[in-house]
């Protein structure tokens, strides 16, 4: 396949539309209320209206206001279908050509749309992703085609490192220094891994990019695999997100049919393949480590690093290891230009992050937004504030890793750096709105409880530590827990974060932590005053005691 | 190889290349605690007790697997750490069922020495006393769930040193347990050699010859160490 294919597949794709488009969501979350049907529903009533010419229903990727789903949006008009049932097809259809429609409408200049900045998701609900016709007539596969005929693998990794794109499994380290680091190791036999095993509580959106638009994320391994000079890639995906797989393995056929996997790809003298690995359903196999000895078949347990994957990762051999959101920025990055990318977001985070908005707030769904935007805008603008004019008390990112941010550092702007300085972490994009019912002890033990689930077992301070630090805030939840509990709840974070072997057990204190640093007042209020109340009451005042100090051990 | 000389609590050590910080530091006379170690077998820094303070690091490093760099400056028993290892000791102590005064390994367990030696009195954590299994069924050998830490030094031996491949962990988190073959009664593995290996490597009394009672357990650890030299030093009798 060459240049003039593709532009002759875009050119059939594009003289194939016809005038109205009703382009129907179908990511997991709108396919779970029913949004099959609706598809079915929508092509019957063009069919009897026999205006199969005139209008296209396409089934497409996420279109993002999860709450407002099944969701239907029309071209050229631009109306948002909200809340579709199968029964309102006839009505949708006829809305179209100026009817009435009983359905609620909206449309892409609301709020929750308007302050999005769309890179990654730029295909998401436009695009069929069952189809690659679909992608390459969005340009698809142009920016590989750029890469192969015309840059050498050095060129790329420039191309990513000017660009300042940051990986965004959630620890935020360089991408372009990772590609360098894997490419300058010498080996005859390299790896791409692509990390799609998200885990967070309340996170979807990997899930939604592998569901919404398989090729970006494939286009975007090859180049890498270009780049660094492997042969083999791996989709790593949780077993959890049957639809994403389905949808991979579509477009991993159809990529291979079309010449772009497998020996020389596009007729260069590259060779690229992709497979697919499933995960079972174990948290812990999103940390690198854990993942590359998953797919070696082995237990999913996180080792020592050094030696990192770059050196040493998957049998053996040097691996590169990314996000799916990270591969999914390669593609842009090429076809735009670094600079462009780099003129987006804040000096040290460049470019966009894609957040799962969910919780107690009145607009959730998928969003996409540029680095350095206040949470307020997120929270207040694009998700609504708390529904029924309930007052926003905390923000929860980075999932069982992360922190919660207390409402009155809103202003707090989004990229690494200031989320890490809070306590919290940027994390893979989850966030969870939390109001003024939440108990924010009750935040921590669920997201201890969900470590303590999740830990592999295999060091002594996250295996054990976890269920201790559980056990402690179970019994402050109940009342039951004096000051020296908590002092040992603080020693206890201390330990796990420090001598823990991998990043789940390191950062499987933060909940805690984070809570106890803005909400320590919570925790106190519910410790029972056994010693004589006096003294409970000083030390509740002075916040955060000496690190030196000893714990109560009677020795 | 080329030496490399390091500072290990302020006491200049030399190394050869590629060795370990415990391994140097052992040579030197330096003694760092350690749980899931053990010569021989393929180290997988788990037990987490022989952290080390390195200087320039920000994070605290297992010595078993961390290698020797030429100028390193190392610490190895700071307050910060012995604390820590105190913890992580009382967590496992707590963790199942230790009690000392019924144990076969009584007075040969290493959990047993090492709470020794950090003065650990008194556990501050809650026990989870779980009522876990022991399993009786194989002819010479028993697994006694409730004083196992999981250090898998059992499983490393059965793969690497004996190669059957009997010994494995099941299970997740607090819910990990040793287990033989696929989850079988010991006595009906089909793979177990019985040579018995695992429980020479055995650090507290979770695995025992058959007929040990109380305190009467005392492993043999050169047997293990021999038939390790020997496949270094090809030494076999053929």
């Amino acid at each position: 396949m060459l240049l003039a294919d593709l532009i002759r597949i875009k050119e059939q794709e594009l003289a194939g539309r016809k005038p109205f488009t009703l382009r129907v969501c179908m990511a997991a979350g709108c396919v779970s209320s029913n949004a099959e049907a609706v598809l079915a529903a929508l092509d019957r009533a063009v069919k009897d209206a026999g205006l199969e010419s005139q209008i296209e229903v396409r089934p497409v990727g996420c279109l993002r206001l999860c709450c407002e789903g099944p969701l239907v949006a029309a071209d050229p008009d631009g109306k948002l279908y909200k809340k579709v049932r199968p029964e309102d097809a006839v009505s949708v259809v006829k809305a179209l050509q100026g009817g009435p429609t009983s359905v609620r409408t909206g449309d892409m200049r609301e709020p929750f749309f308007e302050k999005q900045f769309n890179i990654v998701l730029a295909n998401s609900g436009l695009i069929d992703p069952e189809r690659i016709e679909s992608y390459i007539a969005a340009d698809g596969y142009v920016a590989l085609r750029n890469v192969l005929r015309d840059m050498s693998p050095a060129d790329v990794i420039s191309a990513i490192t000017k660009s300042g794109l940051r990986g965004r499994g959630g620890a935020g380290y360089p991408t372009g220094l990772k590609w360098s680091t894997v490419a300058k190791t010498k080996s005859a036999r390299k790896y791409v891994v692509c990390n799609g095993d998200e885990g967070d509580p309340g996170a979807f959106m990997d899930r939604s990019v592998l569901e919404s638009d398989p090729h970006r994320v494939i286009e975007g391994m090859i180049i890498a695999g270009y780049a660094v000079g492997a042969q083999q890639g791996f989709i790593y995906v949780r077993a959890e997100y049957p639809l994403a797989i389905k949808r991979l393995q579509t477009a991993l056929k159809q990529a291979r049919q079309f010449g772009l996997l497998g020996s020389n790809v596009l007729e260069s003298p590259f060779s690229f393949n992709i497979d697919i690995r499933i995960g079972a359903g174990a948290f812990v196999c999103g940390e690198e480590t854990a993942l590359m000895a998953s797919i070696e078949g082995l237990r999913g347990n996180p080792r020592p690093r050094p030696p990192f994957p770059a050196e040493s990762g998957l049998f053996g051999e040097p691996t590169l290891i990314n996000n799916v959101e990270t591969f999914a920025n390669v593609a842009p990055i090429i076809l735009q230009g670094p600079e462009w990318y780099a003129s987006i977001g804040t000096e040290k985070s460049k470019g966009t992050k894609v957040f799962a908005l969910a919780g107690k707030i009145t607009r959730t769904g998928l969003i996409e937004v540029p680095m350095g935007i206040k949470l307020r805008e997120i929270v207040e603008e694009i998700g609504g504030g708390a529904p029924e004019g309930a007052k926003i008390k905390a923000v929860q990112t980075g999932g069982p890793s992360g922190g919660c941010i207390p409402a009155s550092e809103l202003d707090t702007p989004v990229d690494y750096e200031s989320l890490t300085k809070l306590g919290s972490i940027m994390g893979s994009g989850g966030m969870i709105v939390m109001d003024e019912t939440t108990n924010m002890v009750d935040v921590a033990r669920f997201f201890m409880d969900f470590c303590v689930d999740e830990s592999c077992g295999k060091c002594i301070p996250c295996r054990a530590g976890t269920v201790q630090m559980h056990r402690l805030l179970t019994k402050i939840l109940n009342r039951q827990a004096t000051e020296s509990d908590l002092k040992t709840l603080e020693d206890l974070c201390e330990l796990v974060r420090s001598t823990s072997l991998c990043g789940l057990g390191q950062t499987a204190p933060n909940p805690v932590l984070s809570t106890l640093r803005f909400f320590r007042s919570e925790y106190i209020e519910l410790l029972q005053p056994k010693s004589p109340s006096p003294e409970c009451a000083s030390t509740a005042e002075k916040k955060g005691e000496p690190a030196d100090d000893k714990p109560v051990e009677g020795r | 190889m080329a030496a490399k000389t390091l500072t290990i609590d302020g006491q200049l050590v030399s190394a050869e290349e590629g060795q370990t910080v415990l391994d140097a530091a052992r040579d030197a006379g330096i003694y760092i605690p350690t749980l899931c170690h053990l010569n021989g077998i393929q180290d997988i820094g788990a037990c987490r007790l022989c952290l080390v303070e390195i200087t320039g690091s920000p994070k605290l490093l297992p010595a078993c697997v961390t290698k020797v760099q030429e100028g390193m400056e190392v610490q190895t028993s700071s307050d910060r750490l012995r604390r820590y290892r105190r913890m992580i000791l009382e967590l496992l102590l707590a963790e199942r069922n230790h009690v000392c005064s019924v144990c076969v390994s009584n007075g040969h367990c290493e959990l047993q020495t090492l709470a020794a030696e950090h003065g650990i009195d008194h556990v501050r954590f809650e026990y989870l006393s779980p009522r876990l299994e022991v399993d009786l069924s194989h002819r010479l050998f028993g697994m006694d769930h409730n004083r196992c830490i999981l250090c898998t030094r059992c499983v490393r031996a059965c793969w690497h040193v004996e190669g059957a491949g009997t010994k494995n962990v099941a299970g997740r988190g607090i819910q990990s347990r040793i287990i033989s073959d696929l989850n079988q009664p010991w006595g009906q593995s089909e793979t177990c050699t019985a040579c018995g290996k695992c429980v020479a490597a055995c650090p507290t009394g979770a695995l025992f010859n058959r007929g040990a009672t109380v305190a009467e357990m005392q492993r043999d650890r050169t047997r293990l160490e021999y038939i390790v030299t020997a496949r270094e030093k090809s030494q076999w009798i053929v």
